[in-house]
């Protein structure tokens, strides 16, 4: 019921705010108080929740369409609580920051950028393979409209190619979700068992690997992160990007473990390559957007790494993983958006020199730059550190990449920051280009708080990811109805 | 004495009801003054249309069991009922979008027609045997040719009905020759008596089940016969293209499935395979030929042949399945084109011309309320999730799925990632204008004139659609007692 809830409040409010003729502001104000309402039904939630169990907890099951066995079955366990709070989280920072900025068309807007968090919310709480499907399109549907309306100059050009993508990625997923469903005769992931159909897996995998994105499937991803709205792009890079790894957790691993056996080794490889090719466009990018997104689809690789160890080090680093690259990458978006906002721009050449007489944004870069780079002791570190633990079981040279891939990530995070702050300043960065203000603090500081918290103690998310017997096991003992 | 057939009064009912509102229609235009002429005429066409439909709700409840009625030439039963709900519906939103089409001429002509041919459709849905099947046929089609070439003071109209004509009387030819020659081999009018009577191996038994196949894939608009449909739905007036691209497609597709079934089952093996390449064809056509196209009409009517191939996809599963596929699969299509086509009718009479991809751009900020129903309209014809053309789809693909058939639903799903090119190009014209201009902009000289009656209709779409998607077991218990009465 409350995770019903937990869906429903958003999709609702979108629908409100769309309706309401509210002015501008009073229409950012309702959704911002959509947004952080549902941040506390999250966090309330967190009451009662029994982490330790192997039960679903706030499950909710109903019959929907009877012929084709789908119902609508959504409930929460451990991991998939922590990526319902990152979707929630950012989003509503994301809410916040369109209404600090103020956005033409505000009702339609902040309707769909609360869409966008409902489906996020569905996505991770789906326990049926069509509810998945469902809100798994349904995200396009928003994104498609945010990027493409109130994107920036070459916005057509992204969102086309973002579609086409996802599209044909998700399209080949739904034959397999077809294939697999018919063939079980239900579509409940709680019993639909496993299939050693190598096909249905790669339509599978096929969808995330576009979603996520593996090297090669990442045409989109520059243009989409570049072109969104800033608080879009942190929503995109944030929380969509994770709706592959609520796939590949949930759906891959448990459901098709000979095909897993079998591509393991092409999966690892395909994610180490991410990783190691993204850390090096990422050093090579002209702007701060750029890096972002590269840096990002690098820490993808990195976590499907961990996922694809299918061990319990390699599924909570994975997971607690996705939380902090979630949050850093938010972070950064929103932080790009604010500098573009003084200067016009994002581009290095033009930057530099602005931590002179703004220490509050020069912290704040300086900070969220720390953690991208996993600088030890940081939550990233521990994140990645289980992930290469993990993922060397499977073999030291997959965890030799992660290992020199850290190294490019502090190249990449290190030339930024003093691209933004140091140096000398630049054309772009007027003497009078404020610091940040409070508003802008109220959105990023609970980000860094939460960091900070995950860095002080990353045990509260590793240990309450999966039941106490561990990941892989956990995993193991989802096959259901298996057949022959 | 002769003796004279038991009618079933209550089984004719449906087409007696929209029959009564063409006579008067008709009678109305000669009579009633000319300034209430059109407020009469949509105010009966309704009356006549909403009792059909209400009637074939009665039909429907009363027809658990299949009956053949006046000497087996109508077969009344819930397959017949539903469909032809369905398509009184459809009238009904067709007329509430034409009230306001400013037409000054034919006005009672033109409901009257239109009028006609839904009750041509509503029997020929029912029709039992091989007359009474082609009697509709041309019943509603006559109809039609006269509807499409309605705008005379258009060339581009009178092209479309003089197209529509020749094309379209060539295919009920090959029909009529079809139904010739099975009823030579057979000696047998009636579906279920051909079905009894079969002489199965005479070639030209074989011969003639492919001429009606292709007769009727002429009114379905499959590949590849399709070539009147782009030319036909450009140039006949809005409103009527609406009621093509929707009624039209019921009405040829449930009696292809009921003939085929029916009349035909021994020969599934070949019919089911000529389906399914005439769903292929239609798929890969339609979906290509759209992505080409710019103006409006034309875009929607490749749509509407790419529909008809994944519809027929339904048809070839041969099965119970595939059959409340079919069924439910018409419902969210019906809505989303009546409405998209509703769209693009006050497009059209807002400018002056006809719609463009180019000419439509900034729709959706100007009159928010149609700029989200098309927008629906497209996601739910692209299969996007929260709308029933995904469930139609889905359940399509699993219908065809069980059957044995997985190389369709490869198919399908690539010609559904194709056809995202052209639908979200039209919401991408509805709300993204391209070069600097941020979608800001108001239309110049004041708000454009609304009409209720045709954004009733545009919402009862918008409605359908998404709520066949929340509410889809209602509608496929529904299909499923439909799908019922045909022998699988």
């Amino acid at each position: 019921m409350l995770t019903t809830l937990l869906i429903v409040v958003p999709l609702a409010g979108a629908i409100l705010t769309w309706m309401l003729p509210l002015s501008r502001e009073s229409t950012a104000g309702f959704a911002l108080l959509v947004a952080l309402a549902e941040v506390g039904l999250w966090l309330g939630s967190a009451r009662n929740f029994d982490f330790g169990s192997d039960a679903q907890q706030y499950s909710a099951n109903r019959e929907w369409f009877d012929q084709l066995g789908i119902s609508y079955a959504v409930g929460l366990y451990g991991f998939q609580y922590w990526l319902v709070g990152l979707a929630v989280v950012v989003g509503a920072c994301a809410v916040g920051y369109g209404a600090w900025v103020g956005r033409e068309n505000a009702r339609a807007y902040f309707g769909l950028l609360l869409f966008l968090v409902g489906a996020l919310v569905g996505v991770f709480a789906a326990q049926d393979l069509i509810v998945f499907y469902v809100f798994f399109e349904a995200m396009l549907i928003p994104i498609y409209v945010l990027v493409g309306v109130w994107g920036g100059p070459q916005r057509l050009k992204a969102t086309v190619t973002f579609v086409i993508y996802t599209m044909v990625g998700s399209l080949l997923m739904l034959a397999s979700i077809i294939a697999f469903g018919i063939s079980q005769g239900t579509f409940l992931l709680s019993e639909i068992g496993t299939s050693s159909n190598d096909w249905i897996f790669l339509g599978f995998l096929a969808a995330f690997a576009v979603k996520a994105p593996l090297f090669p499937f990442h045409g989109w991803l520059r243009l989409a992160y570049t072109e969104a709205p800033p608080e879009v792009g942190a929503i995109l890079s944030g929380v969509v990007s994770k709706a592959a790894v609520f796939g590949l957790v949930w759906i891959v691993l448990p459901h098709f473990p000979e095909p897993v056996e079998d591509f393991r080794t092409l999966v690892l490889a395909l994610a180490a390559g991410t990783l190691a090719y993204g850390s090096i466009l990422a050093f090579r990018q002209p702007d701060i957007r750029g890096v972002v997104a590269y840096s990002s689809m690098a820490q993808m690789g990195l976590i499907v790494l961990g996922i694809f160890a299918v061990n319990d080090l390699g599924l909570d680093g994975a997971v607690l993983h996705s939380v902090n690259h979630g949050l850093v990458s938010a972070g950064f978006f929103l932080l790009a958006g604010m500098i573009e906002t003084r200067t016009g721009t994002g581009r290095f050449s033009e930057l530099g020199g602005m931590a002179k007489g703004r220490p509050v944004l020069a912290t704040l870069v300086l900070t969220l730059g720390m953690f991208t780079l996993a600088v030890p002791g940081s939550t990233n570190f521990a994140g990645e550190f289980a992930i290469l633990s993990g993922v060397f079981d499977r073999g030291w040279g997959y965890a030799a990449v992660g290992a020199a891939a850290m190294v490019l990530a502090a190249l990449y995070a290190l030339r930024m920051i003093s691209a933004i702050l140091h140096e000398r300043r630049g054309a772009a960065v007027r003497e009078d280009a404020g610091d940040l203000v409070g508003n802008e603090l109220m959105l990023l500081v609970p980000l860094v708080a939460i960091l900070a918290v995950l860095t002080a103690w990353p045990a509260g998310i590793t240990d309450r990811s999966f039941p106490a017997d561990g990941g892989a096991a956990f995993i193991a003992s989802q096959e259901g109805v298996s057949t022959p | 004495m002769i003796d004279t057939p038991s009618v079933d009064w209550l089984a004719l009912s449906p087409t007696l009801a929209i029959l009564a509102a063409t006579g008067l229609t008709l009678l109305g235009a000669v009579i009633v003054p000319r300034a209430s002429e059109r407020a009469f005429s949509v105010a009966v066409s309704l009356a006549g249309l909403g009792a059909s439909a209400a009637l074939s709700g009665v039909v429907f409840d009363r027809s658990a069991d299949p009956t053949a009625v006046v000497v087996q030439s109508m077969t009344r039963d819930r397959l017949g009922a539903l469909a032809a709900i369905v398509i009184a519906l459809v009238g009904v939103a067709v007329v509430l979008v034409s009230a306001g089409d400013g037409r000054r001429s034919h006005v009672g002509e033109f409901y009257a027609l239109l009028c006609a041919a839904a009750g041509g459709m509503v029997f020929f849905v029912s029709s039992g045997n091989l007359m009474t099947m082609f009697l509709a046929l041309e019943w509603f089609s006559i109809s039609l040719y006269v509807l499409c070439a309605l705008d005379t003071h258009r060339r581009q109209s009178l092209e479309a009905g003089l197209k529509y004509l020749i094309v379209g009387s060539f295919g009920s030819g090959i029909l009529l020759f079809g139904c010739a020659l099975v009823y030579g081999a057979t000696g047998e009018l009636g579906f279920k008596a051909i079905q009894e009577a079969t002489g199965a191996d005479d070639p030209l038994f074989v011969t003639g089940m492919a001429m009606i196949l292709a007769g009727l894939a002429f009114k379905v608009s499959a590949a590849p016969f399709h070539m009147w449909t782009p030319d036909v739905y450009q140039g006949a007036p809005t409103t009527v293209t609406a009621f093509m691209a929707a009624a039209t497609k019921v009405a040829a597709l449930v009696l292809m499935l009921r003939i085929l079934v029916t009349a035909f089952p021994e020969q599934a093996e070949i019919w089911s395979v000529a389906v399914a390449v005439l769903a292929v064809c239609s798929l890969a056509i339609g979906n290509l030929a759209a992505i080409a196209q710019t103006d409006l009409k034309r875009l929607l009517a490749y749509s509407s042949v790419s529909h008809a191939g994944f519809l027929l996809i339904a048809v070839a599963a041969n099965s119970t399945a595939g059959t409340e596929a079919l069924l439910y699969y018409l419902v969210p299509y019906c809505a989303a084109t009546v409405g998209a086509f509703a769209v693009v009718a006050a497009r059209e009479r807002e400018q002056g011309r006809a719609v463009t991809l180019a000419s439509l751009e900034g729709l959706g900020w100007e009159r928010p309320f149609l700029g989200v129903c098309m927008w629906w309209f497209m996601l739910s014809m692209a299969g996007f999730p929260l709308t029933g053309g995904f469930l139609g789809k889905l359940f399509v693909f699993s219908a065809i799925y069980e059957a044995g058939w997985w190389w369709l639903v490869v198919i399908g799903v690539l010609a559904t990632a194709l056809s995202l090119a052209y639908y979200l190009n039209v919401v991408r014209a509805l709300y993204m204008r391209s070069g600097e201009v941020r979608g800001d902009l108001v239309v110049a000289g004041g708000s454009p004139p609304r009409d209720l009656l045709l954004e009733a209709a545009a919402g009862a779409g918008l409605v359908v659609t998404i709520g066949s998607f929340f509410f889809v077991q209602p509608l496929v218990d529904l299909a499923s007692d439909a799908a019922a009465s045909l022998p699988f």
